[in-house]
C-alpha cells in the first residue's frame, strides 16, 4: 500500500471540490425560500410543488423520456452491432469509412450534427418533432454505445466463442448465448450512457425538433435565458438525483457481478 | 442452408449500423455540402435551387448550374465570420490548457491514491459527466453572478470591496468550459498514468534524480498519449461549443457554433449556416483524423 503524498490529496481535493461545489450548491438553493436565488432565506419545498403543477415542464420532461428510451434501446442494438462488426470482421469492404462514421460523433460538434440532420429532414420532407429528435438521438448515441462494447468484446477471452462455433452452434446462436451474457455489463451500461446523452442534449434537439415536440434541456434552456429561478434548480436538482441514482445502483451492481464472477471462477479453479 | 444463414447474420451485423450511419451521418453531410453552394430564398425550404427527381436530367443540370460559391466568398468578406472562427480556435485551445493543467494534478493524484479506493475516485470523476450539461453550465450562472456565491464569499472575507463583473465575459466561458469537459482529460490522463511502472521513478530517485526533474523526464513523457488523447477530446468539441458561450459570455464573446445557431435560428438563412458548418469542419478536420487515428490504433491493440 502507498502512502499518498499532501500534494496528491489536495489536488484530487480541490479537483473534487471543483467538481461538485457547483451542484452542491444548485441543490442547496432548490429548497430556498426566496425568489431570490442567491439569497438564502429558510428551507421550503414549495418550487418542487410549482415544478410538479407546471404543465409545461411535465410535458417536456414525458417528451424527453419517451425520446431517450427509445433512442438508447435502438443506439444500443445498433450501437452492438457496430462493435461486433469492428472487432469481429478486421477486413471488409469499406472498414474505413465505417470506423470513420463511428468515432466522428463522438467529438462532432453538436451544432453541426444538429444542423446536418435538420437538413436531412427537410430534404426527406419529413414532419419535425418527437420521431426526428428521436433518430437523431439514435445516429449520436449508438457511437457512444460502440466504443463502450467495443472495448469490452476486445478484452473479452475469444475461445469460449471458438469453442461454441467448433461445437456447431450457429454465429446467431453463438452471440446470443455465449457472447452477449460476457459482454451484458457493458450494453447496459452503453444503454444508460445513451439515456441520459439523449436527456441531456438541448442543441441537437432543438435543430431536429417542430413545433410538436419540445424536450425538458429546450424548456429548461428557453427559462435559463430568461434568468435563474428556483424553480429550474428545482427541475435540476430532481434530474440530478435520478441520474446518480441510477449510476450508483449500477455501479454497485456491476461490482456484486464481478465479486461473484471472481467467487465463481475460483471455485471452478478449486475444483 | 445452415451456411447461407450463417452468411446472412455476419452480413446484417455490418450492414444494419452501416446503413443507419450512411443515410444519418454521410448522406446528411453532403445535403449540407449541397446546400452551402445555394441561394438564400424566403420559401421552404429556404434555398434555391431545390432539387427534384420530377424535375427530370435537364433540370437537374441547369440546377446544378445555379450553385455557386457565393457563401464562401461572404464568409471570406465579413469579419464576422473569420473573427468568429479564430475567437473560437483561441478560446477552445486556451480552455485546453488550462483544463490539461487542472486535469493533470488530480489525475495524477488518483493514479497515486490506494488501489482500495480508486474505483470510487474514478466513480466520483465520471459522475458529474453523466448530469446534464445545461445544470451543470446553468449552476455556474447563480456562482459568478454580481451578486452571486463567489463574490459574496470574497466580499464576506474582505478581498474585495466591489463585485467582480465575471458572467457574461470571456473568463466565465473558460471557467465552463474547464468545468465542464474535465472529466474528458481527467480520464484519459488517468488511464495512461495508472499503468505506468512506478518503480522507474523510483529507480530514478535511487539515483539522486530530483522528483520534479524525474517527473518531466520520466512521468510526463510516458502519460504524452493521455495528453494527446485529452487534449483532442476537449479541444475539438469546445471549437463548435454554443451553450457555454451563450449562457457564461456575453454579448462580446464571439465563438463559431453561437454565430452558426444565430445565422440559422435568427436569421433563418440556411446557405450562409451551411457554408459555416462546412468551414468549421474543414478547421476540425485534421485533428479528428488524429483523434480517429488514436481511436482505432487503441481499439486494435
Amino acid at each position: 500500500m502507498n502512502r499518498m503524498s499532501r500534494f496528491n490529496v489536495t489536488a484530487i481535493a480541490l479537483g473534487f471540490a471543483f467538481l461538485y461545489l457547483p451542484i452542491l450548491l444548485l441543490i442547496i438553493y432548490s429548497f430556498n425560500e426566496s425568489k431570490l436565488v442567491t439569497v438564502w432565506a429558510g428551507f421550503s419545498t414549495k418550487w418542487y410543488r410549482e415544478v410538479w403543477n407546471n404543465q409545461g415542464l411535465m410535458d417536456a420532461a414525458w417528451v424527453t423520456i419517451r425520446v431517450g428510451l427509445l433512442a438508447a434501446t435502438v443506439a444500443t442494438v445498433l450501437g452492438t452491432l457496430a462493435a461486433l462488426a469492428l472487432t469481429r470482421f478486421t477486413k471488409f469492404r469499406g472498414r474505413t469509412l465505417f470506423s470513420g462514421m463511428v468515432y466522428a460523433p463522438l467529438v462532432m460538434p453538436d451544432v453541426i450534427i444538429g444542423l446536418s440532420l435538420l437538413l436531412l429532414f427537410v430534404a426527406a420532407g419529413f414532419d419535425r418533432g418527437f420521431w426526428t429528435i428521436t433518430m437523431a438521438h439514435i445516429t449520436l448515441t449508438m457511437c457512444f454505445v460502440t466504443v463502450v462494447v467495443q472495448s469490452r468484446l476486445l478484452s473479452m477471452d475469444r475461445s469460449i466463442e471458438e469453442a461454441a462455433m467448433d461445437l456447431g452452434a450457429t454465429p446467431l446462436k453463438t452471440f446470443l448465448q455465449v457472447t452477449l451474457p460476457v459482454i451484458a455489463p457493458a450494453v447496459v451500461s452503453g444503454w444508460m450512457l445513451a439515456f441520459t446523452l439523449s436527456l441531456d442534449d438541448l442543441v441537437i434537439a432543438n435543430f431536429t425538433s417542430g413545433p410538436g415536440a419540445t424536450t425538458l434541456p429546450m424548456k429548461i434552456y428557453s427559462q435559463v435565458r430568461l434568468g435563474v429561478t428556483p424553480e429550474i434548480n428545482a427541475v435540476s436538482t430532481i434530474l440530478v438525483a435520478i441520474v446518480a441514482t441510477g449510476v450508483i445502483i449500477a455501479s454497485v451492481l456491476t461490482k456484486r457481478r464481478e465479486v461473484q464472477r471472481r467467487r465463481d471462477e475460483q471455485a471452478a479453479f478449486a475444483q | 442452408m445452415t451456411k447461407l444463414s450463417n452468411a446472412l447474420f455476419n452480413r446484417l451485423v455490418i450492414a444494419i449500423p452501416y446503413i443507419w450511419l450512411i443515410i444519418f451521418f454521410m448522406v446528411p453531410f453532403f445535403i449540407v455540402l449541397r446546400i452551402s453552394f445555394s441561394q438564400t430564398a424566403i420559401a421552404m425550404p429556404p434555398y434555391l435551387p431545390v432539387f427534384s427527381l420530377s424535375d427530370g436530367w435537364q433540370g437537374f443540370w441547369d440546377n446544378i448550374g445555379q450553385l455557386s460559391f457565393d457563401n464562401y466568398i461572404w464568409l471570406t468578406e465579413d469579419a464576422l465570420y473569420i473573427n468568429a472562427y479564430i475567437s473560437s480556435l483561441t478560446i477552445a485551445f486556451i480552455s485546453t490548457c488550462l483544463t490539461l493543467l487542472i486535469g493533470y494534478p488530480i489525475a495524477y493524484g488518483m493514479a497515486r491514491a490506494p488501489t482500495s479506493i480508486r474505483p470510487t475516485l474514478l466513480m466520483l470523476v465520471i459522475l458529474p459527466f453523466w448530469t446534464s450539461f445545461l445544470i451543470r453550465v446553468y449552476a455556474w450562472i447563480a456562482i459568478l453572478k454580481p451578486e452571486g456565491f463567489l463574490n459574496q464569499f470574497l466580499q464576506a472575507i474582505g478581498i474585495i470591496d466591489d463585485p467582480l463583473i465575471i458572467l457574461n465575459t470571456n473568463i466565465a466561458v473558460y471557467i465552463g468550459i474547464v468545468y465542464s469537459y474535465l472529466p474528458f482529460m481527467v480520464l484519459p490522463l488517468y488511464s495512461t498514468l495508472e499503468k505506468m511502472d512506478e518503480s522507474l521513478i523510483e529507480a530514478a530517485g535511487d539515483l539522486g534524480c530530483p522528483p520534479l526533474k524525474a517527473f518531466w523526464t520520466i512521468t510526463f513523457p510516458l502519460s504524452l498519449p493521455g495528453v494527446i488523447a485529452g487534449f483532442l477530446l476537449v479541444f475539438i468539441p469546445t471549437v463548435g461549443e454554443f451553450v457555454i458561450p451563450d449562457l457564461l459570455g456575453g454579448s462580446s464573446t464571439l465563438m463559431i457554433g453561437k454565430t452558426l445557431w444565430t445565422e440559422f435560428n435568427a436569421n433563418r438563412d440556411w446557405p450562409v449556416s451551411a457554408a459555416v458548418a462546412i468551414i468549421l469542419l474543414l478547421v476540425l478536420v485534421i485533428p479528428i483524423a488524429i483523434f480517429q487515428n488514436a481511436q482505432a490504433k487503441a481499439a486494435q491493440q
